[in-house]
């Protein structure tokens, strides 16, 4: 207690009104930033429910003054739409193998980088860090050239092999950092009883490397859902992800502003469910993948 | 502890007679294999496309003919590649700052609110979302027409806030009528002496800026020796008829307009505001002088408009904008990450000793956050220099030319018509060249953490 009003007593007055209006001021601004950061998706959201008529004469803020102007009809245009729907089901068919073979492909490699010693393995790992920040524009022609002779090329498939291959030095780097801090007599205790490597794998390096897997699996989800630059050059009509159908209708920006506003909503509701459901994961792939 | 750990890793694999070379090539083997997906599809899709783009980059379009530097010289004497390069020079210098000093102001500041979590969430989420619909929201955002754009509707009420919008926006004289105008200004063609009168018949107008309750126009009274009389008003009968150029049975006066009477030196000698009917009387005039009536521009003055953030000139500063929206978020989660890692006795004691908050922060916090604040920043700068989704998203086709970027010209040339794939391998490896430091220092930094 006396400890307290001594350094209560510390601040004169003037400390502690300058103090107060600090904090007053902080939230003010605070509040104000957060509005700022609000309102571009708001504005989305709300021209979503408008119509094109609307959409082109008046602004998406005169919904809070006349309210009546709401509308679902885009909703039940856009799905109804065959182009829109089966862009989101390819969107889907693309990201989740997607997903789910760069953290298969990327926990075995972090697996080897991380417990077993091969002649290499450091400059291995150097060139894995190397093609961390190769932009994927260097492998956009040749890969392009390679998909037609191979035929997969406008095919899903192909989609998801370009998405894998530059996922997984990521996904390498950020398993094998988490994987390298499994306690040693964890494997240990593994080895001498016996256990294959494989069987070390499934058993104990992917149940205790979990969290880590989790932020992967979000991170890679997130990034080939929200894909364009890929989809746009390795798709055509039949294969083609939500984003590269979206986009098709930028060319008439005003008149098309209902499926743009309605169809750029629609595919940001999985990431951002995603996002909402597990951004402590995604936090942490962010911060595992370069604070290590 | 370590005892044990020792004795357990002396203790051989499998099959205990197996020599030491030999279980070290099996442990090889099995290295290999669980590495051989990983190895195969990198070098498959990364490594060996890195390498063709690299020596395709010194063949002409169709591939066929060796050019040597050819693309690399096109590449730098092109307008429009030029201006590619110009910009993602702009874009590294001045996004990653802007994220990085913003998320470092945001993550200071989270520490002095109780809704943090809340705040940090929000300037977060756009990082979720793809660039694709940030580009479709910002370049709604940013629409000319401050109907339709947000942003164009602020600065149209804030303007409208300190300028007075003129009563008759865009009115014009009527044809033949012995009236000029320029520069917005409606004048009489020739000089007026002083006991005659000038009348102005305008058109243009809407009606709706007659206010609720117009009055009949009215013609002049006669003028008295040192005055210039006449009528200024709407010569536009609703529903048609009437003649041009005279007051008609239901054409309205426009109230509150000044009219000058400029003497010949230009300068103006004296004015008058219109009455309810339109009529004005300059009085004080010379006698026997000439004088120009003029209707000064402010009179007619276009309303506040909004500004053309789509066009050329400010494209590039909308799209950086909306990039920092979106990645302001992650610097300041990894900043904010960076603070509460940090053991804070240091500036509790410098608090201590009196030292003020501000240089708390410029002589402790910020040093020991450099580290963090370096990862950031090299991150974003690897992420700039491949920017793709929003410039291809947000300049409409007029604007596309002066927003260009490399990743977008690589785009263009190679698959979006250009049909120079020699040419857009050698962008692919200047973006390659580009990035090349900021991978060396990355590697540099893990090896330095691996020795620690």
């Amino acid at each position: 207690m006396t400890d307290l009003t001594v350094v209560k007593g510390k601040r004169t007055p003037a400390q502690r009104v300058l103090g107060f209006f600090g904090k007053g001021f902080v939230n003010f601004a605070l509040i104000v930033v957060a509005l700022l950061w609000v309102i571009p998706s708001l504005g989305l959201l709300l021209t979503s429910f408008r119509t094109v008529g609307d959409s082109t004469t008046s602004g998406w803020w005169t919904v809070f003054s006349r309210p009546a102007q709401l509308t679902l009809q885009n909703y039940v245009d856009l799905l109804s739409n065959s182009a829109i729907t089966s862009s989101l089901l390819n969107s889907i068919l693309i990201v989740v193998p997607a997903t789910l073979l760069v953290v298969l492909v990327g926990a075995l490699a972090g697996y080897a980088f991380a417990w077993m010693s091969f002649p290499g393995r450091d400059w291995l790992l150097v060139a894995v860090i190397v093609l961390l920040a190769v932009p994927l524009q260097v492998a956009l022609i040749p890969v392009a050239r390679l998909f037609g002779w191979l035929g997969i090329f406008g095919s899903i498939p192909g989609v998801i092999l370009f998405h894998v291959a530059f996922g997984l030095p990521f996904a390498i780097f950020l398993l094998r950092n988490f994987f390298t801090q499994i306690p040693r007599e964890v494997m240990e205790a593994a080895r001498v009883d016996g256990a294959s490597e494989w069987r070390i794998f499934t058993r104990v390096i992917l149940p205790l490397g979990a969290p880590a897997i989790a932020s992967l699996a979000i991170f890679q989800f997130l990034w080939t859902w929200n894909d364009l630059l890929i989809g746009l050059i390795f798709t055509n009509a039949e294969s083609q992800p939500i984003t590269v159908a979206i986009q098709s209708q930028l060319r008439q920006f005003g008149s098309n502003i209902d499926v743009l506003s309605t169809g750029a909503f629609v595919s940001m509701v999985i990431p951002l469910i995603v996002f909402f459901a597990f951004q402590r994961y995604f936090v942490q792939a962010l911060l595992a993948g370069s604070n290590k | 502890m370590t005892a044990t750990v020792e004795t357990t890793a002396a203790v051989p694999r499998e099959g205990g007679d197996a020599s030491p070379s030999r279980s070290r090539r099996r442990e090889s083997l099995v290295a290999l294999a669980f590495l051989a997906p990983a190895l195969v599809l990198l070098g498959a899709l990364v490594v060996y496309p890195m390498v063709y783009t690299g020596v395709r980059s010194f063949y002409n379009a169709s591939g066929e003919k060796f050019i040597g530097w050819d693309n690399y010289v096109t590449m730098f004497t092109s307008a429009s590649t030029f201006t590619a390069i110009r910009n993602n020079i702009i874009w590294v210098i001045v996004a990653p700052i802007s994220c990085t000093l913003i998320g470092l102001v945001f993550a200071v500041l989270l520490d002095k609110i109780r809704w943090s979590t809340a705040f940090k969430l929000i300037i977060f989420m756009p990082m979720a979302i793809s660039m694709l619909a940030a580009g479709v929201i910002f370049r709604g955002m940013f629409q000319e027409d401050p109907q339709i754009g947000v942003v164009n509707a602020a600065v149209v009420a804030a303007k409208s806030a300190f300028t007075n919008q003129s009563a008759y926006p865009g009115a014009k004289p009527r044809n033949e009528a012995g009236l000029v105008a320029e520069q917005g200004i409606i004048a009489t063609e020739s000089a007026v002496a002083p006991g005659s009168t000038a009348d102005f018949p305008l058109v243009g107008i809407r009606t709706d800026a007659l206010g609720d309750d117009p009055t009949q126009a009215a013609p002049a009274s006669g003028p008295a020796d040192d005055e210039v009389t006449g009528t200024v008003w709407l010569d536009f009968v609703r529903g048609g008829g009437g003649v041009n150029g005279q007051i008609d049975e239901g054409e309205m006066g426009l109230p509150g307009v000044r009219v000058d009477a400029v003497g010949e030196d230009g300068k103006v000698a004296a004015s008058a505001q219109t009455q309810a009917d339109g009529t004005y009387v300059i009085s004080g005039l010379e006698p026997g002088a000439s004088y120009r009536v003029a209707l000064p521009a402010a009179n007619f003055a276009e309303g506040a408009t909004g500004v053309p953030w789509l066009s050329a000139t400010f494209i590039t500063a909308v799209v950086i904008l909306s990039y920092i929206w979106i990645w302001a978020g992650f610097a300041m989660v990894m900043i904010a990450s960076g603070l509460s890692a940090m053991d804070r006795s240091l500036q509790e004691a410098a608090r201590v000793d009196g030292a003020t908050e501000w240089k708390v922060f410029t002589r402790i916090t910020a040093p020991l956050l450099a580290p963090v604040l370096v990862v950031v920043f090299v991150t974003l700068i690897i992420n700039v220099l491949k920017i793709f989704d929003l410039v291809y998203v947000i300049p409409p086709g007029n604007a596309k030319p002066a927003a260009n970027v490399i990743a977008v010209e690589m785009w263009t040339v190679s698959f979006g018509g250009g049909n120079d794939q020699g040419l857009g391998s050698a962008l692919a490896i200047l973006l390659l060249l580009l990035v090349l430091p900021f991978m060396i220092i990355n590697v540099r930094r893990f090896r330095e953490e691996r020795s620690r």
